[in-house]
């Protein structure tokens, strides 16, 4: 039994391939079975998330599952296996483990460290496991996954730190505030990243949403789309001695709020802080008003310093969490090769008694004449010499050495035992 | 006995200092459970042994500076076992043990002896007056670390400069609101401290005041903080200004305390 993993993802395919190649709703259901009716393919998992999509399996042969799962892909989504080959990749045994455990602790995303992955681990395992696709093997596997992905995320700081624009301004929101609940935000103006880190705050508990917009109609829609209500541009200025937090991006060419005017509306709040972010290029916030006291302004680059700063930190724990996954992988392995000696040894020691047995009842009936307590001596004597024998081949097995599945095979053909007779 | 217990105590808060100060540099967000544990052990001890000079001496162990600065001492880590409890805060620790620890150090080098009491100070007041008093200063004290704390964290948003302590600190909101707790709590008691104090001294010298360097620094201390709390309430100096107010204040406790013992002739000296 092989381990073996199939699959694509936003590193290896674009979106058309991904989107082709995706399992979505009915289609999970309907490619696991389909998978599963595959001779080769002993055990399925079917991952499919918009980043990739991956057939994780126990296979008897891989290459020959290999051939069938592409076929099978192929018909499934009817697509030339032409269009999708290059963009497949095959990996097996513990190179196979560790990408599983990769995948589930999040090192392989995209974004390294976001939280996502390991629900959607977890789904897929759940799912073929109420539709009984797995075995001993993967639902060990994916048992492992989910646990080293813990393990990943406690030991290590990976997905602690923003690493985009607008989570990063949560983030330093926190710092201020702790709470972002009940507190009053206001969007000044509009454009795609000041929208994004606008729906993060609200995200966050964000309440007193006020919308601001040189053109009062689009501020309606905005303030709609928030919960929040417009406010008319000339008339920004009085709500700002009620607000903590201020996303700013309105486009105008020169500064629409000057350190004189922030300083009376400090005044006017009684120096409660302000969270001030200046997204637009050229700036529309004059920077001296990072000097009050109690306001902080961060504009773009300020807070792409804070992402670049979080994504180093990030790479740094992203070593830390390799060396996890390396101590995973081996303990899984072990497991595995464990697998293989247990029943090695049980048929070992069945074989014995066998020989024993026999041999034991022979001698009975050619000596009828001896009575029970010389009988029982006998086979104690038995007993005791074929222990004797079995147990250097026994130590031999349990002990974890390079060579244990030559030595395993020997073993079976010096004493006869027959292959996949004892497996579950 | 005593000393033996004062000996453990002063290790075992030399102990957690350490630990708190080793957490500055790598630790998690919370507090770590040893250094809770061992700060708790030693102030455990640290109470057997001033009840046992208590009971030595027949009042509250605070009429040497040695015993008065083991007693300010106590009331710190009682009070930083309270903010543990109430806020959560990691590092707070790092911030504080090492005052516990100043405090401690300055006390077991101070000579040690109970000498007799002077009559005219033998009264129930000792008491009142003086546990009053010590935990008002050592709120302050504590108010002091935390403005500390808020400064730094205040100064990382400010320079925009995220590494270092940034993550693990609390918001500067949380660091505020501690502090101006601990000024709340303080404030009351050192006034009721001052007040019983008069009433003490009135039974004790015959006046109520009598312009004594300690009752002068005290009073100055008593303002200042008068000051923080009004100018808060009524302009809102929160936030930096009440964090820089609170760390003077705090340095005008420890001139009222060492330097007014040592330096100016005072009824409050320990003869």
């Amino acid at each position: 039994m092989k381990i073996l993993v199939i699959g694509l993802n936003h590193k290896t395919a674009d979106v058309e391939i991904r989107e082709r190649l995706a399992f979505n709703g009915p289609k999970l259901e309907e490619g696991i079975f389909g998978l599963r009716e595959i001779p080769e393919v002993k055990e399925v998992a079917l991952l499919s998330t918009c980043n990739r999509v991956e057939i994780y399996s126990c296979v008897a042969d891989s290459s020959s599952a290999t051939e069938n799962i592409k076929k099978f892909l192929s018909d499934f989504h009817g697509i030339q296996r032409s269009d999708f080959e290059k963009a497949l990749y095959f990996i097996t045994d513990s190179d196979a483990v560790r990408h599983v455990l990769r995948v589930a602790s999040s090192l392989d995303s995209m974004v390294v460290g976001e939280p996502q992955i390991l629900g959607q681990i977890k789904d897929t395992f759940d799912f073929a496991l109420s539709k009984k696709t797995t075995g001993i093997l993967l639902n060990r596997l994916m048992k492992k996954a989910i646990s080293t992905a813990k393990r990943v995320r406690t030991e290590t700081r990976i997905a602690e730190n923003a690493v985009s624009i607008s989570f990063a301004a949560v983030e330093l929101a926190k710092k201020i505030f702790t709470d972002l609940s009940g507190k009053s935000f206001m969007l000044l103006g509009a454009g795609e990243m000041a929208e994004l880190a606008a729906r993060h705050l609200v995200g966050n508990g964000v309440t007193d949403v006020k919308v601001v917009n040189r053109t009062y109609e689009r501020g309606c829609e905005l303030a709609k789309e928030f919960n929040g209500k417009p406010v008319r541009f000339e008339d920004f200025l009085q709500e700002l001695a009620n607000t903590d937090i201020i996303i700013c991006s309105t486009g105008a060419p020169t500064y629409v709020l000057y350190k004189a005017q922030m300083q009376s509306v400090l005044k006017e709040r009684k120096h409660r802080p302000v969270f001030i972010i200046d997204i637009s290029v050229p700036r529309n916030i004059d920077p001296e008003i990072n000097k009050i006291d109690g306001v902080y302004l961060y504009d773009v680059d300020d807070l792409q310093g804070v992402v670049d700063t979080n994504m180093l930190e990030r790479k740094k724990e992203a070593e830390l969490a390799e060396k996890i996954i390396d101590e995973e992988v081996e303990k899984f392995l072990k497991w595995m090769s464990s697998l293989d000696s247990v029943p090695t040894i049980v048929a070992l020691r069945q074989k014995a008694e066998e020989v024993k047995n026999e041999e034991f009842e022979k001698f009975k009936n050619k000596f009828p004449e001896l009575d029970d307590e010389k009988i029982k001596a006998v086979e104690y004597l038995a007993t005791a010499i074929i222990n004797k024998l079995i147990h250097p081949p026994t130590v031999a097995l349990k002990e974890d050495t390079e060579d244990r599945d030559e030595l395993i095979a020997m073993i079976k053909k010096l004493y006869g035992i027959n292959g996949d007779d004892n497996e579950e | 006995m005593g000393t033996i217990l004062f000996e453990l105590a002063l290790t075992f808060y030399f102990a957690a200092t350490i630990i708190s100060i080793i957490e500055i540099f790598k630790g998690g967000a919370e507090s770590s459970k040893p250094m809770l544990f061992i700060a708790g052990t030693g102030f455990l001890i640290h109470s057997a042994s001033i009840i046992y000079r208590y009971a030595a001496a027949g009042h509250l162990p605070v009429t040497s500076m040695h015993e008065a600065s083991s007693f300010f001492a106590w009331c710190i880590v009682l009070i930083f076992f309270f903010l543990e409890y109430r806020y959560k805060i990691g590092l707070m620790g790092s911030f504080i043990m090492p005052i516990v620890f100043i405090m401690m150090l300055s006390s077991s080098v101070l000579p040690r002896e109970i000498r007799p009491l002077s009559p005219v100070l033998q009264s129930y007041w000792l008491g009142i007056h003086t546990f009053l008093a010590f935990l008002g200063n050592a709120s302050f004290a504590t108010a002091a670390g935390i403005g500390v704390m808020y400064l730094l964290q205040e100064h990382y948003l400010k320079s925009k400069h995220l590494g270092g302590l940034f993550k693990r600190l609390p918001s500067i909101q949380v660091l505020d609101e501690i502090n101006y707790r601990l000024i709340t709590i303080g404030f009351p008691l050192l006034t009721l401290a001052i007040i019983t104090g008069a009433l003490w001294a009135e039974s004790a010298w015959g006046s109520y005041w009598r312009w004594d360097p300690k009752e002068v620094w005290s009073l100055i201390t008593w303002f200042i903080y008068a000051l923080v709390l009004h100018v808060r309430l009524t302009a809102g100096w929160r936030g930096k200004r009440a964090a820089v107010l609170s760390i003077i204040g705090f340095l005008t406790i420890l001139f009222t305390f060492f330097g007014v013992n040592m330096l100016l002739k005072s009824l409050h000296a320990f003869s």
